[in-house]
């Protein structure tokens, strides 16, 4: 379960880090418009790379809801026990 | 707190560009002369951003189908199709674009973004699934979100995202609609048509593909890129847009689809908004039928295209992938972008900015349109001032071949 979790955040920030051009201090409180400046394309973009490492689609309502590094967790973590 | 302070720092960034006495989202032109020529503050200019594709907006034919139809029945229908009535030229219109298709149903939306909005959100229900290229157009966007589907996005022109999303849902109930353009907007790169088809057929989705760039554009008899590709056959629904090679404004569904005409009376974009008033209808028909009675503005309009295309890229301007009647220079910046759009309108010829996230992976473009109306000189006078604006600002190197 924390295992799973660890690896999920691994794959997040490093996902995240390779896509910003400046590095970032990045944590689950990390909010991604207003602390990364992404706007709502790049955020989907970000997901997309995210998508593609997990094998997993997120559908646009749930990237919608999604404001914080840790609400992404949390729809990854949801979406991988429901796959 | 006031109501619209959360758009203060959009509204920042716009007020910056006013500032600059040029803005590219706020442009009133003084007057429009020809298909290819307006007037911008006391100056005449060139028109290189109308997706005026055929030129048909100042054919005598359309004109006087317009006029005629007006002095007939009127400026307006003043009410829906459904609660006040459809005229003949509805009907008409809309039996005219199933046969120019070759299918059995047509229907007709208020705008193209409506024929996005009033499809998209009805096609998928609650249990299906919509899957949209990552680079659809907002009123694609807007559709799925006003429907029930879930909704997922691919990466822009790759079958191989398309075909993995599709494995993913494999064996998740409810039926599977994948939406693609023909010719994108942005960058006026076309879809692998044929292998989108072939992923389709493999999962047994549905094919949607929106033509609004391509109808008249593209294809032997001018069906689009569908037509082009050879694929009429797997693509299930095409919506498109009279407001681009049409010359005029509307937007429609053709379908085979058994059942097609129940969606009258289920989706709200064609049921609570008025039809199109008479004079349209008329000079769309019209403007359809020149579509269709003269390929050799398709010819025309695809020399210009590649004129200026290869005219810019001599340049050395950096372009879309494929030569198309849309031609978007890359801009380093945004700022760039507008500084070189205002250059060029101040020198006489108007073109297009765009932005993101309106634009795919943060491109800032400078975007041009041709229309078969151009002639071969005014494409040669655009990239002239392309050139000029170009070596002043640093944007092409000064060694780059002179244009022509
Ligand atoms: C791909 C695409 N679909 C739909 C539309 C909407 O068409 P309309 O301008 O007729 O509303 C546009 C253009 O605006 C478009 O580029």
């Amino acid at each position: 379960m924390s295992d799973n979790d660890a690896e999920l955040k691994t794959v997040i920030f490093e996902t995240l880090r390779a896509a910003l051009t400046k590095p970032a201090e990045l944590s689950e409180a990390t909010h991604i418009v207003d602390d990364l400046g992404l706007d709502s394309v790049a955020v989907m973009d970000f997901v997309m790379e995210i998508e593609d490492r997990l094998d997993l689609s997120v559908p646009l309502d749930k990237i919608a809801e999604i404001q914080t590094l840790g609400d992404l967790l949390t729809v990854l973590r949801g979406l991988k026990a429901g796959a | 707190m006031a109501l619209l302070d959360k758009y203060a720092a959009l509204g920042a960034q716009y007020a910056q560009v006013e500032a600059q006495g040029a803005n590219p989202f706020n442009v009133t032109f003084e007057a429009m002369i020809s298909a290819t020529e307006g007037r911008y503050r006391g100056k005449p200019v060139l028109l290189l951003g109308t997706n005026n594709y055929l030129g048909l907006t100042y054919d005598p034919e359309v004109v006087e189908a317009a006029l005629a139809a007006t002095r007939a029945e009127g400026t307006g229908t003043t009410g829906s199709r459904i609660a006040n009535g459809s005229y003949g030229g509805h009907k008409g219109l809309e039996t005219e674009l199933a046969a120019f298709y070759g299918r059995k149903h047509g229907m007709v939306f208020t705008t193209g973004y409506q024929a996005n909005l009033g499809m998209l959100s009805v096609l998928a229900g609650k249990d299906d699934h919509l899957i949209l290229d990552a680079d659809s157009h907002a009123s694609i966007y807007d559709g799925a979100k006003l429907g029930t589907a879930q909704v997922t996005r691919f990466r822009h022109n790759s079958p191989e995202d398309l075909d993995a999303r599709l494995r993913r849902l494999d064996g998740t109930p409810g039926e599977k609609v994948i939406v693609v353009e023909g010719i994108y907007s942005m960058l006026g790169d076309t879809a692998p048509l044929k292998e989108f088809a072939e992923v389709k057929r493999k999962w047994g989705a549905y094919l949607v593909v929106d033509e609004a760039h391509s109808l008249g554009v593209l294809g032997a008899t001018g069906r689009g890129l569908a037509e082009a590709a050879g694929v009429e056959g797997d693509v299930d629904f095409i919506v498109g847009t009279f407001s681009k090679s049409l010359a005029g404004v509307g937007g429609f569904c053709v379908s085979d689809i058994e059942g097609f005409d129940v969606l009258r009376v289920a989706t709200r974009p064609y049921m609570f908004t008025a039809s199109l008033p008479p004079g349209v209808i008329a000079a769309t028909r019209a403007a359809l039928a020149a579509l269709r009675a003269r390929p050799e503005l398709r010819a025309r309009l695809n020399e210009n295209a590649v004129r200026l295309y290869n005219g810019l890229a001599r340049l050395g301007f950096a372009l879309g992938p494929e030569p198309n009647p849309v031609v978007s220079a890359i801009m380093p910046s945004p700022e760039v972008a507008f500084a070189f759009w205002a250059r060029l309108l101040e020198a006489g010829l108007y073109t297009n900015v765009s932005l993101p996230p309106a634009t795919p992976k943060g491109l800032a473009l400078l975007r041009s349109s041709v229309s078969a109306a151009h002639g071969a000189a005014q494409i040669d006078q655009a990239i002239g001032m392309f050139e000029a604006v170009g070596r002043e600002m640093g944007i092409i190197g000064a060694d780059a071949p002179i244009a022509g």
